[in-house]
């Protein structure tokens, strides 16, 4: 009888000892701050809000519940931090400032990896949150849904290292930032066309000089960031190349076919915009542009990248794209 | 259980058989009975420690379905998912079996509280006993239900293996249902006819070198009480065992013998197949086709190249998955089974044998054992061993939340299998295709037609198979 006893015993120690091991680890993790990342499709971050005091570390574990992930926070100097599935990743933020902040993945994880985003809410004393500038296609009151197209377009790529050579003096009006911001290329070639001091020009010799101006309103600085911006942002969908053909390019297009059908990207998608194309790019200001990125396409599948990127980015990316259309290279 | 007869090893000439005494009917001196020795006697008289090896599988389990619930949901960080697909699975498929036979059965927890129950107790029998003890409907004897079961099974793999909370609502689903199986039936019903992994186990322990028999019938039809059969959880009667596969190795027919009448054979590999005596059955057969069938679906679905299978498998309730299924039933229900059925046909046919075709398929089944074991052997070594420092790491964090408990989680011991997995692969799969057509030698030496023409059509289809997995293992 005793041993039918230490038996009993003996096995259900063992059998409590199997459970509360792992449920007790599981209470105690539970009660953490452990950020589970999954694709969008099947909910993302969670918890998707956290809050923060300006000043207080905010210490955070991350692991992901599906595939390779990413975090960061936009418009804070953040490296991207791998969220490995399984593994656990720490990481320490610091606010200086408070305000309202966007976490994203920045690893292609599903067609609506754009949808991976929480927000972080920092409160505390620091300069009171400014009401901020609109955008400057607000202020120029442009319509950035509206059609745009040109038929004028160059024989060639034109090339601000070519556009240097020439040695022409522009007319000042043309030579500022603002101009540069507010206007498209092909307006700029209009208007230098008119210049009578540069008829000797041929038309492809103006659109270097075009391409010369709009070297001149960036830094190679900020076209290698741009550049990075676009490889780990939009090619993707707009493909390395520029021309809309990225791999979730197609699922856009028609999103209950092709090899992902089933993944969701949303109602009326279109392909994405093709920046190897002439007639669309070059009427297309830097302006109109930025406005394209901060606020996204309305019911085109474009992600809105305005809480993400500092101005200073976007406008680094608006310079890389146009490389698509202009050789910006300071040697030819 | 009624006439005793002459067993095999007793070195005297059968008399209830017709065959002439052969080559590989060993006498029981061939035999060794481990029993002999006073330290495995002990052991296994005792009842502490298959008790205590029990207890701890058991906690193993339920530890593995907890972890499985409330762990990382990525497999390769889980528990649950490396120790039942990787750890477990390598020890049952190259150690328990091929060594043991259905050794896995004598420690596994799953029908544990079934067993507790219907004995009363967990160490000694109890006097409230539970459960109806109602019999097994004839109809459904044999292992029909096992082969539907790991049909089943195979159609959900890719989600099981992957996902540790599906593994462990299987697990816990089948622990349920043996439970449950344990309060209406009598025995181990569960482990008899339901369990998938009973299934195969029990067909491939016919080769395995371990076995339990009766030494000397004269004392047992002295024997009034056969005390063997009344404490036998598994409803079998010693004194009738032919073959392993129905012997779950619990030793409890040989702590209870009076008379200490049975023995633990060490015995050649083989021993039980090979004897067209032997009643084998079309549900064996059909078992045995299964696993080969079963072997290639999933050497091409999870370590072959096509990833559109592999996603089609994955997507369950999608078409693509329908069409998996569909492939996947075919090849089982028709394909392996069409073969097999037309090579003994052939076979029958042009040998001139009369043998009805359902007792020449029961018969030629034997052939495909050794070619089973071994491909899921090699099968198991291909997806295991480059896994196999998941085991060390999941050791140190089994529920994938960066925990370092010994140290070894972040085990780099990554050992380059490629080359040498590669090769013992090979050589598995030819030990297996040369143990199986030395089967079906001797198979057909029992019988007086040609043999080379009755055995060719399969031959030829056991080398098909082996070209055929060959192919999708290594090339």
């Amino acid at each position: 009888m005793i041993k039918e006893w230490l038996a009993r015993v003996i096995a259900a120690s063992l059998a409590l000892v199997a459970v509360t091991i792992p449920l007790g680890a599981w209470w105690v993790h539970s009660q953490g701050t452990t950020i589970h990342a999954r694709m969008a499709e099947t909910g993302g971050w969670t918890p998707e809000n956290m809050t923060a005091e300006v000043g207080k570390p905010l210490h955070l574990r991350l692991t992901s519940d599906d595939v390779m992930h990413s975090f960061a926070v936009g418009q804070i100097d953040q490296p991207a931090v791998d969220v490995i599935p399984g593994e656990i990743t720490e990481v320490t933020l610091t606010f200086d400032r408070p305000g309202k902040y966007s976490f994203y993945c920045t690893r292609w994880c599903s067609i609506n990896h754009w949808r991976m985003r929480g927000t972080i809410e920092v409160t505390g004393p620091g300069t009171e949150t400014e009401a901020a500038d609109p955008p400057l296609y607000v202020i120029l009151g442009l319509d950035i849904d509206a059609d745009h197209h040109t038929d004028v377009v160059p024989e060639q790529m034109p090339s601000a290292a070519r556009g240097a050579q020439l040695d022409v003096s522009i007319p000042g009006a043309t030579l500022n930032q603002e101009y540069y911001l507010s206007h498209s290329p092909v307006e700029l070639w209009k208007a230098l066309r008119g210049e009578s001091s540069l008829n000797r020009w041929s038309d492809q010799e103006v659109w270097d000089l075009v391409a010369l101006n709009w070297r001149s309103n960036t830094t190679p600085q900020a076209l290698q960031e741009g550049k990075q911006l676009y490889a780990e942002n939009c090619a993707a969908c707009h493909g390395e190349s520029g021309a809309g053909d990225g791999v979730f390019a197609n699922e856009l297009e028609q999103p209950d076919t092709g090899e992902h059908a089933g993944m969701q990207a949303g109602e009326m998608t279109t392909r994405p915009a093709d920046f190897t194309d002439p007639a669309h790019m070059l009427s297309a200001s830097p302006a109109h542009l930025q406005g394209k990125i901060l606020r996204g396409g309305m019911g085109t599948g474009m992600p809105y990248w305005g809480p993400i990127f500092t101005e200073k980015q976007t406008w680094a990316l608006v310079a890389h794209l146009y490389t698509f259309q202009f050789d910006l290279e300071d040697r030819p | 259980m009624n006439q005793p007869r002459e067993l095999p090893w007793s070195g005297r000439p059968s008399q209830t058989e017709s065959e002439p005494a052969s080559p590989w009917r060993l006498p029981i001196s061939q035999r060794i009975n481990l029993i002999r020795f006073p330290w495995i006697r002990s052991l296994l008289q005792s009842r502490w420690p298959q008790f205590l090896v029990r207890a701890l599988t058991l906690s193993g389990f339920i530890f593995t379905i907890v972890a499985g619930l409330l762990g990382s949901r990525v497999g390769s960080h889980n528990f649950a998912i490396i120790f039942v697909w990787i750890a477990w699975w390598t020890a049952l498929k190259l150690a328990f079996i091929p060594f043991g036979g259905r050794s896995w059965c004598s420690v596994c927890p799953i029908p544990l509280p079934g067993d507790w129950l219907q004995q009363g107790g967990l160490l000694e029998k109890g006097r409230h006993r539970f459960g109806l003890n109602l019999r097994w409907p004839k109809r459904m004897h044999g292992s029909w239900l096992q082969s539907s079961g790991f049909l089943l099974v195979g159609l959900f793999s890719a989600v099981t293996l992957t996902d540790p909370r599906v593994t462990a609502w299987v697990l816990l689903a089948l622990f349920g249902l043996a439970i449950s199986l344990s309060l209406v039936f009598e025995h181990r019903a569960f482990c008899s006819y339901i369990c998938p992994i009973g299934g195969f186990t029990g067909i491939y322990a016919q080769t395995s070198p371990v076995e339990v028999r009766v030494i000397d019938t004269r004392i047992c039809s002295t024997h009034k009480d056969k005390t063997c059969y009344r404490n036998c959880p598994w409803g079998l009667y010693p004194l009738a065992l032919r073959d392993s596969a129905q012997c779950g190795l619990c030793m409890e027919c040989v702590r209870s013998c009076p008379k200490d009448n049975i023995a633990v054979n060490l015995r050649p590999f083989g021993s039980d197949i090979g004897q067209t005596a032997r009643a084998s059955h079309l549900d064996e057969a059909f078992l045995a086709l299964v696993m080969l069938g079963s072997a290639l679906a999933f050497s091409a679905v999870f370590t072959g190249p096509w990833g559109s299978l592999k996603s089609a498998a994955f997507a369950i309730g999608s078409p693509a998955w329908l069409l998996y299924v569909l492939g996947f039933l075919a090849l089982n229900l028709m394909v392996m089974p069409g073969l097999f059925t037309l090579a003994v046909w052939i076979g029958q046919r042009w040998s001139g044998g009369k043998t009805q075709l359902r007792r020449a398929i029961a018969n030629q089944s034997q052939v495909l054992l050794p070619l089973g074991l071994f491909a899921w052997i090699a099968f198991t070594i291909s997806f295991a061993f480059p896994k196999f420092n998941t085991v060390l790491s999941v050791i140190s964090d089994p529920l994938g939340w960066g925990w370092n408990l010994l140290g070894t989680a972040n085990a780099a011991w990554l050992p380059d299998v490629s080359g040498f997995s590669a090769v013992l692969q090979i050589a598995i799969l030819l030990i297996g295709l040369f143990w199986s057509a030395s089967v079906a030698q001797r198979i057909a030496k029992r019988s007086p037609q040609s043999y080379f023409r009755q055995e060719l059509p399969v031959l030829a289809f056991i080398l098909l198979f082996s070209l055929a997995l060959l192919w999708l293992l290594i090339g």
